[in-house]
């Protein structure tokens, strides 16, 4: 018998647990060709202001081992152009749509809310609290309590679809922001964004990102990203949205025990766009092997008894 | 143009033309047969993390029949990094991940239109097929091609053999033209007939990039640019690979993903930096 791959995010029933990471997936419809829409849990699609952005000069990522340092700066088309654009295809393909938005006041993200509660197919709301590669917008929410329960706060009062503050891991304890986010209202966490981080060319001393500083994301930061899914599930009641260098299944099922109810997945995704039916596929195999009937019963199953 | 694909793909043979050079021949069926000049390919350099992302290269040939072997592209390599150095060590029946075909493709132009293809070291690359294709409308083409030196230039045989007429330039002037290739071109554009309908085709360097659409410009012609940025995925998924075009229709300038709004741009709409 196939295991029930269904989780629980606030009001909102994904069919799996796989969702693609905004920022790492455009806007879902560059891999309609790749892959079926409606076969992944969710999308996530990339981070939206109001208006249109155009991002960091290029060279906007460079590599490191095991990883990836980015700074695209938050390069956008802006909700109104997302929304008559880009929703009517994603509708008739049936994805289930996280809308990931960025503001660079709580008006905007309230703003953003507001328009998005009324679209069709918008599925729930991720807040970008956590981008590093910003001034003006996101991260300052994010690595402060007191603005984290503001944003959160008031977008709760502005929308009923469920919201999922993205945190940073570039603070100290990023399980106190979980349960700020929590105490405000929101429906669920998704952790860890990218580490914030640099990379300096020794023969010419010039940075390589554009930017100088970029987030670190890749199988390099995943041991951090798992141990601070871990420390979040036991801080909050709410569901945690892992992530963090995810590259396999066993990957997957590693956050989920750590506590994430589901996982997503974005620089893997650049290295293998056909890598949605594997993941599937891996976690399947898992639970048929462990005799487990629903992923939901992994969650936060990490046994620390000395047998 | 078809979806990409992802082909587990067997190493058929590596032939090193120089120290930094090599011609990877992959069995790619799927790819082979969409694949349009000026496309490219994703390859894993390795099944491990380090390096983590796959590197874009514009198929070389395409080889659709090798007698007993299955169809297959090639691509030309460039030693600079420790992907290409890997591409560089790798043996016939190794596997290779290849995503592809990929991009916009150039538009080759059919007789009384003359093409001049103007290469620029690696970027060779997007011409063996661009002339595989511009030969089946009967277009006459002409290859500008610059190197540092004689050592640097390659595949001279194959074009000649297919009726392109060769201008050469080195750097250290031991093969063709002292100096850059873009002299000759500007030299034979002045001597052109201005009513003789001609395209311009380019890859190469972005300096030179520039040289030959300032050229084309003054010159009243048009052109068709492979451009080359770092790449992250190829998809369109994560924004890296970017580059300033003006919007004609707007009038306006803005980035836009060379992996989808190109490899191949007008050269005219490129705002070079």
């Amino acid at each position: 018998m196939k295991a029930d791959l269904s989780v629980r995010i606030g009001s909102l029933v994904l069919k799996n647990p796989i969702i693609p990471a905004s920022g790492c997936f455009g806007y879902g419809l560059e891999y309609a060709e790749v892959v079926d829409l409606a076969s992944l849990g969710a999308i996530a699609v990339k981070g939206l202001f109001l208006a249109e952005r155009e991002g960091h000069p290029p060279p906007r990522v460079v590599e490191t081992p095991s990883g990836m340092l980015n700074a695209i700066g938050l390069q956008g088309i802006g909700v109104h152009r997302f929304v008559s654009e880009k929703m009517p295809d994603l509708r008739r393909l049936g994805a289930v749509v996280i809308v990931n938005i960025c503001g660079s006041s709580i008006d905007e993200y309230v703003e953003l809310a507001r328009i998005l509660s009324d679209v069709e197919g918008v599925s729930a709301l991720e807040l970008n609290i956590s981008c590093p590669n910003i001034k003006e917008g996101g991260i300052q929410f994010g690595c402060d309590l007191a603005s984290t329960r503001a944003v959160v706060g008031a977008v709760r009062k502005a929308t009923r679809l469920p919201i999922i503050p993205k945190l940073t891991p570039n603070v100290t304890s990023v399980s106190s922001f979980a349960k700020a986010a929590e105490d405000a209202g929101a429906d669920a966490v998704s952790l860890v964004n990218t580490f914030l981080a640099m990379v300096i060319d020794v023969e010419t001393r010039r940075p390589k990102l554009s930017n100088v500083m970029g987030g670190l994301s890749g199988p390099a930061i995943r041991p951090i990203a798992v141990r601070m899914v871990y420390d979040c599930a036991r801080a909050v009641r709410i569901p945690i949205i892992g992530m963090g260098g995810i590259n396999s299944a066993r990957d997957a099922l590693e956050f989920m025990i750590a506590g994430a109810t589901a996982v997503q997945v974005g620089t893997a995704c650049f290295v293998d766009p056909f890598i949605w039916p594997k993941l599937l596929s891996g976690i399947e195999e898992y639970l048929d092997r462990h005799g487990i009937e629903r992923v939901a019963d992994l969650v936060g199953t990490l046994r620390t008894d000395r047998n | 143009m078809s979806a990409p694909v992802d082909v587990h793909a067997e190493v058929l043979a590596n032939t090193r033309l120089s120290p930094d050079y090599n011609v990877l021949v992959l069995a790619a069926p799927a790819i082979a047969s969409a694949a349009q000049a000026g496309q490219f390919v994703m390859i894993r350099t390795t099944s491990g993390t380090d390096p983590l992302l796959r590197r874009p290269f514009s198929i070389f040939e395409v080889l659709r029949h090798q007698g007993a072997a299955p169809p297959a592209i090639s691509i030309l390599c460039k030693r600079v990094g420790v992907g290409t150095s890997h591409l560089f060590d790798a043996a016939a029946g190794d596997y290779l991940d290849c995503l592809g075909p990929l991009g916009k493709p150039f538009t080759p132009v059919a007789p009384p239109a003359e093409a001049w293809m103007i290469a620029g070291g690696v970027g060779l690359a997007p011409f063996a097929t661009l002339t595989d294709e511009l030969r089946a409308a009967g277009t006459s083409i002409r290859l500008f091609y610059g190197g540092r030196s004689h050592t640097d230039l390659f595949y001279l045989d194959w074009f000649e053999s297919r009726g392109v007429s060769l201008d050469l330039a080195t750097e250290d002037g031991s093969r063709g033209s002292r100096g850059r290739v873009t002299e000759p071109l500007d030299l034979a554009l002045s001597a052109h007939p201005a009513s003789a309908g001609l395209m311009l085709y380019a890859c190469g360097p972005e300096a030179m990039l520039k040289a030959v659409t300032s050229l084309a410009q003054r010159h009243r012609r048009p052109s068709q640019v492979s451009t080359e940025r770092i790449m992250g995925c190829g998809m369109g998924g994560c924004y890296s690979c970017v580059i300033k075009v003006r919007d004609a229709a707007a009038g306006r300038v803005h980035f836009v993903r060379s992996c989808l709004n190109g490899p191949v741009f007008d050269g005219d709409h490129v705002v070079w930096e």
